[in-house]
């Protein structure tokens, strides 16, 4: 009964989250300089007063401020985040069409960056003091500082323009023809590398954390008391240790969602991927205004439900959670 | 004297320091240095690094100096990610002062309202604030304050909730202080450490983000930055790499200069944490 109360209690959560981005998306149409028709059309499609005549029945410009907010909500929460007339297609369609790749470019970078941040944490915390512990730290500390759009167009004058390994740009070969487990082959190709420099950043933070987290765990009094028992090193590390450091590793990165997805906006900028990343810039250079707000609903929408998942995950992995609440 | 003492304990808080008092001073000598504005021609288009020794990081496609280019876009960064930064404190401090003072109600809305600001994607944010606003220093600066002054009204409310309750404050309420007096006179100058650390580490991040939004072409068309010369770099990148690298290496030694400063603030203001980091 508790859980089942703790779940609705985190559905009307991120419900009202959700309900927030499209009022804050409303206001920005309303309080932006100019006439929120034009914006809506956005500034390069202004000049066809038909359609902005259309703009303006649709979404009720000559009503009252309160009725165009329910006009906009019910649009909004029925899946109509408007059209672009840039594109010519609603923006639902434009937005569900990229979804996938960004999914799959994000997931990539969160799985790279956590797998290899632990192990990188872990080594230093076992090895603290080395060489080893202050060659990592150095690194994190770097990368952490490095903007992500660099590293990206760094990664593509080594790796795809000086030495040829891997794909400078987009998600396939262009041309390419491939089909079933060589079409996956070339996408991973191609996926190597914005992966890899969208997860570095975020390794850094992993790296960082999990060793401060796992400094913290040795220090405690059962880990102690386990050394004294005569349990070999590497056991306590693995069994003792790591278990109790990783969690707040992870109540931490589930709430990175929202920065992957930012850094994911410059990363398929840099490499051409065709997800909504690249989708928002694009609307950026043409002020495809309701695609830009179509975008950023999804993208909060994404990571409320990702946020969500993590939360109901979290109760079941540690049973301390609930008996605590 | 003792404070600059447990500073320079920390040696990559004083090469931070080092760092950025270099970076500083170029900023602000920037139009002494390169009397000529760094989006005129001055030189022959794409010379690389030291081939004319009056570019000694070469020039651009359009034969611009990309020395005079960093040097103005340190005033941009520094810039914006000090009054962003001091923005969101001030935002941050109030917001959380309240909630924490407060407590009840005024803690529950306050909070739910915080909370849906560090849900919602900040970067995603911040690109469609400045993209409807479009591009100024204002708008730049605005939109970064308003994506990162949530975790400030977290760190002042649990403190203000904690202090609130103390003796100190007690004597106060029975002395009849009000309450923005006390708030602002008792409590806050105990809360000001954390405070100090936290908003370091943000400066920082604003630098990135302001980075970042001039890379997609949402800069100040007016201000010559470091993320605007890498966006520009993108096509030349096989012609000329000195072009992007040059802005970059300077993005990361600024950010990196303040991460360590603020680490170094934090070991210093916080000497009891010592004990538990190495």
């Amino acid at each position: 009964m508790k859980s089942l109360d703790f779940v609705f209690q985190r559905l009307l959560k991120a419900a009202f989250v959700v309900l927030g981005v499209v009022i804050l998306n409303f206001l920005l149409v309303h309080m932006a300089p100019g006439d929120p028709a034009s914006v809506l059309a956005g500034e390069a499609g202004a000049g066809d007063a038909k359609y902005i005549a259309q703009l303006r029945a649709q979404f009720g410009l000559d009503q009252p401020l309160y009725q165009q907010l329910w006009t906009y909500l019910r649009g909004a929460l029925t899946g109509d985040l408007g059209f672009s007339y840039r594109n010519q297609l609603p923006v639902m369609t434009l937005i569900l069409d990229r979804l996938p790749a960004t999914l799959l470019l994000t997931g990539c970078a969160f799985v790279f960056s956590l797998v290899l941040g632990i192990l990188l944490g872990v080594v230093a915390a076992y090895r603290r003091g080395s060489v080893t512990d202050s060659a990592v730290m150095t690194g994190a500390l770097i990368f952490y500082a490095t903007p992500l759009f660099w590293v990206a167009l760094m990664a593509v004058l080594v790796f795809s323009l000086h030495l040829d390994w891997l794909p400078p740009f987009d998600m396939e070969t262009i041309g390419g023809g491939y089909t079933g487990w060589a079409r996956a082959l070339d996408i991973g190709h191609h996926l190597i590398l914005p992966t890899v420099t969208l997860g570095l950043f975020f390794t850094a933070i992993y790296t960082r954390l999990t060793r401060a987290s796992m400094l913290e765990v040795m220090s405690l009094d059962f880990v102690k008391t386990a050394r004294a028992k005569g349990v070999p090193q590497a056991r306590i590390i693995r069994r003792h240790v790591l278990r109790n450091a990783i969690l707040p590793v992870f109540t931490f990165a589930s709430m990175q969602a929202g920065q992957l997805v930012g850094g994911a906006v410059l990363t398929e900028t840099v490499f051409a991927w065709p997800g909504i990343g690249r989708l928002m810039f694009d609307a950026l250079l043409q002020r495809d205004y309701p695609v830009l707000l179509g975008v950023f609903l999804v993208t909060a929408a994404v990571v409320v439900i990702v946020n969500l998942i993590s939360d109901l995950l979290y109760r079941f992995v540690d049973p301390r959670i609930e008996a605590a609440s | 004297m003792k404070f600059f003492q447990r500073y320079a304990k920390n040696y990559g808080a004083l090469i931070g320091l080092g760092i950025l008092i270099v970076v500083a001073i170029v900023a602000l000598a920037a139009p002494l240095l390169f009397p000529v504005s760094p989006w005129q021609s001055v030189g022959d288009p794409l010379l690389a690094p030291s081939e004319d020794p009056a570019f000694p990081l070469g020039t651009d496609m359009l034969g611009r100096d990309i020395a005079a280019g960093l040097a103005y876009g340190a005033r941009v960064s520094l810039l914006i990610g000090l009054i962003s930064t001091a923005v969101a404190v001030v935002i941050g401090v109030s917001i959380g002062a309240l909630a924490g003072y407060y407590g009840g109600r005024i803690d529950d809305v306050l909070m739910r309202f915080t909370e849906f600001f560090q849900t919602i994607p900040a970067f995603a944010m911040a690109i469609v604030l400045v993209a409807i606003f479009n591009p100024s220093i204002t708008s730049i600066t605005l939109a970064i304050a308003i994506v990162s002054w949530p975790p400030v009204a977290r760190l002042v409310r649990g403190e203000f909730l904690s202090l609130r309750s103390r003796e100190f404050v007690q004597a106060a309420v029975v002395i009849g202080q009000s309450g923005p007096r006390i708030m602002f006179t008792q409590i806050l100058p105990n809360v000001i450490s954390p405070i100090i650390v936290t908003a370091s580490l943000m400066v920082a991040t604003a630098i990135l983000t302001e980075s970042s939004l001039s890379f997609l072409g949402l800069g100040d068309r007016n201000m010559m930055s470091w993320g605007f010369m890498i966006g520009a770099a993108r096509t030349m990148l096989r012609e000329a790499w000195w072009m992007s690298v040059f802005p970059g290496v300077a993005i990361l030694l600024t950010v990196l200069a303040i991460n360590l400063i603020g680490e170094g603030l934090n070991d210093a203001m916080n000497p009891h944490l010592r004990g538990r980091k190495d």
